[in-house]
């Protein structure tokens, strides 16, 4: 009647699980994918599956490889959420092998290397952004303006394959730089940075996601909705997102302020590009982020300050990736200087003493 | 109202109270066998004072306790001494225990052992502690820690506060909500008892707000006591542990492997302060107490009144047998119980609740790798990094997760309660302990037995170097024995 196996305690449990977690997060992505299926149409439809299942498949492959259970952590998730999210940050029409090398790139040299879930050092979706964006950066930077799915001017399916597998461009589809490219050029070119563009209209265009961008990132508030999601069920807590956006717009409140020519107002900065996408799904990376709070502040401060700097001054328009990147590799640091305060211990790890601090201030 | 702290960390379990809550305490009919073990406290065990075919009257003093940190067992019912021997343990390892085996004649005939007092509020605390101990009282919320030790912490300590743990905060358990329910001017009586024994002036009552009608019942009955305050606490887990209790109270953190009573606070259970009364009002020693039989196992949940000594078998038995088959049979409160080795072992002192618990309750599922997720160090309530302790203790640096905090930890279960990859952390950490008392104990013989050994080899040096000088002394003798000899020719040359 009673188990031979001693199962060790707690005999109850919160309910959770990896896959759990895995689900809403990509429960919260799906509205800003939606909007991008259907800004995008089919080509964008077309390079998310194939990113999909090449994830899939090459975390299959790299599990049978190192022997382990393949179903068990094929069912986990991870795989499928690492490769939405990097289908997420494409530009929506490239073609297949985007979606496919950078899936590879993800799966196998950013998280199987590694040894698997949980170990890798970093974002395995920002490996292969980084590496697709340094090695084929023609294709990762052109971008479409939205051509409404069913929309007269959109492709229909068959093109669609043509575009995404062949190498056909449409006459009348526009490519186009981002805000962030735009400005960027117009800026290197020395030409002032144009206020006009940012009326009202615009700004709630980007906000919504009506722009050029890659196929996920473009809309900010369905992206905030889903984070808010992430913050409700508690799979994140507030305190990435709000340190990244909050240092990033701190700093470009600042800078716009001493020189509004020169420098792009914070709201420009908060909803273009993949500010939020990345605040709220991909610096808060459960496994490449610190753990504890003042950990997190500081690593989102950390990725909010250098989305600002390679923004404003590197040679790339966008710095989610590389600021990430960069974040994940001070995780350990952080980790190991920013411990939470053991009860009873002081900061230093003391036990408390009472007796000598009386005197002192009061604890 | 006082004003109550926030402690970090902590986890919302479903409680599952109500499964038993309504449920008056009811009295278990005497099993035909009692099987009384001699340690059912932390300490040495007791010494049996009886022998085998002997009768003893409820109430009899079975065995003595032995040393400074002990407690003595008493005759649950009237009976006969079936024999001494080793019994199946109620702790997970089953292991066989030092156990007086009794078997009830049916009379429940009382001895008067202890001597009753007529008001109590009269004797000194040194006579309270005196009468506690030999009452056997021990910490009944499941620490079992003797009680009277810790009433003489007054010796010792500058103490200022009783805290009454009213918490209960392990899903499942009801029997203290009950005994506030029911008895509270008894459970009053033997707080107010406590704290003349520990000569404090201060009484804190902390209950869990998610039991309002023992909040009401202590509250109209301490309404007359000015220096008792009942104190509604936040439902959280772990609220009940003496430490992060007294934080929420007082906002002070207890040192690290210190005691509460390094900030002038002492901790007692609803249903130790209970047991204080019976001893001290009645003259009845702790031989019995209150379980809660619950679980989606059983077919009816129950609160109990059981003599100690009864076997886990009746007390299913009298919730009318399992519903279904259970997953797990656990003492204690899910959170922190333990499984049961067999349901042929007693129930002890210590023993609040039997839960049988379906597969659905316990949620168990397969482990996964860590994912960093943060889920047990934002559950903690002692600061620390279970991850990082767990990822220690399974490469064996063992001392590496002494260092993050090991043996700071609560052992409260949270984080494990917590994780979603349904990592074991608290089984890693409680396994981590037990190695370390374990290598300290070894270390700890090594170094006695290095000890011996140089011991030894001084005194084998000594001795060594008598017989040298002895010899020497021979040869100085024989030598000059030799010169004289000489002085006189001798024919003995070859010699
Ligand atoms: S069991 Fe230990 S490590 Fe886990 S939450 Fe409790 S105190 Fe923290
Ligand atoms: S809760 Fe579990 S999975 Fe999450 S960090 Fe802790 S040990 Fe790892």
């Amino acid at each position: 009647m009673i188990e031979e196996r001693p199962a060790p305690g707690p005999y109850t449990h919160a309910g959770t699980s990896v896959n759990r977690i895995m689900l809403l997060v990509m429960l919260a992505l799906a509205p800003a994918t939606l909007l991008g299926f259907y800004l995008f149409g089919w080509p964008a439809i077309l390079l998310f599956l194939t990113t999909l299942l090449t994830a899939v498949l090459a975390e299959m492959l790299a599990l049978k490889l190192a022997g382990k259970p393949v179903r068990k952590f094929l069912l986990d998730g991870s795989a499928l959420l690492t490769g939405w999210l990097l289908a997420m940050t494409l530009p929506p029409w490239a073609p297949w092998w985007t979606g496919a090398v950078g899936a590879l790139i993800a799966i196998l040299i950013g998280k199987q290397v590694f040894g698997g879930i949980g170990q890798n050092l970093f974002n395995p979706a920002m490996v292969a952004r980084v590496v697709l964006l340094i090695s084929f950066p023609l294709e990762m930077t052109l971008f479409q303006q939205p051509l409404p799915l069913c929309s007269a001017s959109a492709p229909g399916f068959i093109d669609s394959l043509a575009i995404s597998f062949g190498n056909y461009t449409p006459v009348d589809a526009v490519s186009s730089a981002t805000l962030l490219g735009q400005i960027k050029t117009e800026l290197g070119r020395g030409v002032p940075f144009d206020r006009a563009a940012l009326d009202a209209g615009s700004l709630w265009r980007s906000s919504w996601g009506d722009v050029a961008g890659s196929m996920g990132e473009t809309s900010a508030l369905l992206l905030l909705t889903g984070g808010l999601l992430l913050i409700y069920k508690r799979i994140i807590t507030w305190h990435i997102p709000c340190a990244m956006l909050g240092t990033l717009a701190l700093l470009a409140a600042l800078f716009n302020l001493i020189d509004p020519v020169r420098y792009v107002d914070p709201l420009t900065h908060l909803t273009s590009g993949a500010a939020v996408l990345g605040a709220f799904f991909i610096a808060t990376d459960l496994v490449t982020s610190p753990v504890s709070r003042q950990g997190q502040l500081l690593f989102g401060a950390g990725c909010g300050l250098l989305v600002y700097v390679i923004r404003t001054w590197a040679g790339y328009p966008e710095g989610v990736a590389f600021a990430v990147l960069l974040m994940n590799a001070c995780t350990p640091l952080i980790d190991h200087y920013l411990k939470p305060r053991i009860y009873g211990r002081d900061s230093k790890g003391e036990p408390l003493n009472y007796v000598e601090s009386a005197s002192g201030d009061e604890r | 109202m006082i004003k109550l702290f926030k402690i970090r960390g902590g986890v919302h379990p479903q409680d599952r109270k109500q499964l038993s809550a309504n449920q008056a305490i009811e009295n278990l009919p005497l099993p035909p066998l009692l099987h009384i073990p001699l340690q059912q406290h932390i300490g040495a065990p007791a010494e049996p004072l009886v022998r085998r075919g002997e009768t003893v009257l409820k109430g009899a003093l079975l065995a003595r306790s032995q040393g400074a940190i002990s407690a003595p067992v008493h005759a649950p019912t009237s009976g006969r001494i079936m024999g001494i021997g080793g019994f199946p343990a109620h702790h997970p390892s089953g292991l066989s225990v030092r156990t007086i085996t009794l078997q009830p004649d049916g009379n429940d005939a009382w001895v008067d052992h202890l001597d009753p007092v007529a008001d109590p509020f009269t004797l000194q605390p040194d006579d309270i502690a005196r009468r506690v101990a030999e009452a056997g009282i021990v910490g009944m919320g499941g620490a079992t820690f003797p009680a009277a030790v810790k009433l003489n912490l007054r010796n010792r300590y500058a103490l200022h506060t009783l805290v009454i743990n009213g918490a209960e905060c392990e899903p499942y358990l009801t029997c203290d909500d009950r005994l506030m329910r029911e008895q509270p001017d008894e459970v009053l009586d033997g707080v107010l008892i406590l704290a003349r024994g520990l000569g404090v002036e201060r009484i804190l009552f902390a209950i869990e707000n998610n039991k309002p009608e023992a909040f009401a019942a202590m509250n109209s009955a301490a309404h007359a006591y000015s220096q008792v305050e009942v104190v509604g606490l936040p439902t959280r887990y772990p609220m009940g542990s003496e430490k992060h209790l007294v934080q929420t109270l007082t906002g002070r953190e207890t040192p690290a492997r210190g005691l509460t009573a390094d900030i002038g606070i002492v901790v007692q259970n609803v249903a130790t302060a209970l047991a204080v009364h019976e001893a001290l009002r009645h003259a009845r020693p702790l031989i019995s107490r209150v379980m809660t039989v619950s679980g989606g196992a059983i077919r009816q949940p129950r609160n109990i009144h059981v003599p100690l000594g009864t076997p886990l078998s009746s007390l299913i038995d009298f919730c009318g047998g399992f519903k279904q088959k259970p997953a797990r049979l656990i003492s204690g409160g899910p959170m922190m119980g333990q499984p049961v080795p067999s349901i042929r072992v007693p129930v002890v002192k210590g023993s609040n609740g039997l839960l049988a618990l379906t597969e659905e309750e316990v949620r168990l599922r397969s482990e996964m790798p860590c994912i960093r997720c943060a889920s047990c160090v934002h559950a903690c309530p002692c600061g620390l990094l279970p991850l990082d302790m767990a990822a220690q203790i399974r490469v064996g640096s063992l001392d590496a997760s002494v260092n993050l905090g090991l043996l700071d930890c609560i052992a409260c279960g949270s984080c494990a309660y917590a994780c979603p990859s349904h990592i074991p952390l608290v089984h890693y950490f409680n396994y981590a302990k037990g190695e370390l008392a374990a290598r300290q104990r070894a270390q700890h013989k090594q170094n006695e037995t290095k000890r011996l050994i140089i011991i030894r080899k001084a005194r084998m040096e000594a001795l060594k170097q008598a017989k040298h000088e002895m010899m020497m002394k021979r040869k100085r003798e024989l030598a000059t024995a030799k010169q004289r000899n000489t002085e006189t020719p001798s024919t003995e040359v070859g010699a």
